[in-house]
């Protein structure tokens, strides 16, 4: 393959940022869904 | 408990965007997205990886570029959604300036990192191809100098959102700076006809056939739908955080000043 570290660094890239934003996305919600069934639990 | 049944009832009343309120309450959005994400997020994932393989390992390599031609597969999807993206954010800053509607205003503060991640994936890939197919990691050129005018308004509108002790009046100043920048999308189109650039022009349009080889182009269209998902599925997700976060400092306060009283 011709390129190839160039190719490498593009997919690395590809792959890394929006897998990044998808994870912090998907914690983030995760960690307001449990605080906010937590406090609706005291609430009752 | 699902979190969508502590979320406020929408507000009553009649006025000029009362359909768009009923349809885009947070308990509502809650429900709605709560359902279409696990699928939109899949669906993401499954094209952009299918899109990917095919472009890395599948694709023919180019006659004149070689295997340097695999970048596309990354940078013009990138490309498209930096642009599509600031659309959406202009959308929803219209909607927020013209029906005061929350839910807009929360989805034009979280569209915006994103997008700016996706436009700073555009201009990293498109250096990272320049390099060896310029001689250059950048030139000042009409097509690359207007996407940084788009990043730098991508990081405009994150800082100015978040500038304001009062929220609203981040939200405002943020729309009419979107409102203010979607000038730039159609320079960014048409920096390849209006001026004499290095970036090649378009090869896939809205109103003839592609220049391309099919082989190449069905990896790509995968790669472009594929992201098109994640980044929708990745802006829904934060959207949803943030309906959330916004409930549960709601109620903080109000258990606060109930036990102040």
């Amino acid at each position: 393959m011709t390129h190839l570290p160039y190719v490498a660094a593009a997919y690395v890239l590809g792959v890394a940022i929006p897998g990044t934003f998808a994870l912090m996305a998907f914690l983030r919600m995760r960690a307001a869904q449990r605080r906010l069934a937590s406090i609706g639990r005291r609430r009752r | 408990m699902d979190a969508s049944s502590i979320v406020a009832p929408p507000p009553s009343g009649r006025n000029p965007g009362r359909s768009l309120h009923r349809f885009a309450n947070p308990g509502r959005f809650l429900r709605l997205s709560g359902a279409v994400l696990p699928w939109l997020a899949a669906a993401g994932t499954a094209l952009t990886a299918v899109g990917l393989v095919w472009g890395l390992f599948f694709a023919p390599a180019d006659w004149q570029q070689g295997d340097a031609v695999r970048i596309m597969y990354i940078h013009v999807p990138a490309a498209w959604l930096a642009s599509a993206g600031y659309l959406a954010l202009a959308l929803c800053s219209a909607l927020s300036l013209v029906w005061r509607h929350p839910l807009a205003d929360l989805a034009a503060v979280e569209i915006g990192p994103v997008g700016a991640g996706f436009t700073a994936l555009c201009l990293l890939t498109g250096s990272i191809w320049g390099k060896p197919m310029w001689g250059a990691w950048w030139v000042w050129d009409a097509r690359l100098t207007s996407v940084l005018i788009l990043f730098f308004l991508y990081l405009g509108h994150i800082a100015l959102v978040r500038a304001f002790d009062d929220p609203v009046r981040g939200y405002r100043s943020g729309a009419i700076l979107a409102l203010v920048g979607v000038v730039n999308l159609p320079i960014i189109k048409f920096s390849v006809d209006w001026w004499n650039t290095l970036h090649q022009p378009d090869t896939i349009t809205l109103t003839g056939a592609p220049t391309m080889f099919v082989g190449m182009l069905w990896p790509l269209l995968f790669a472009a739908l594929g992201y098109t998902l994640m980044f929708a599925a990745i802006v829904l997700a934060r959207t949803r955080a943030a309906v959330m976060e916004r409930r549960i400092r709601a109620l903080l306060m109000a258990r606060a000043d109930a036990a102040a009283a």
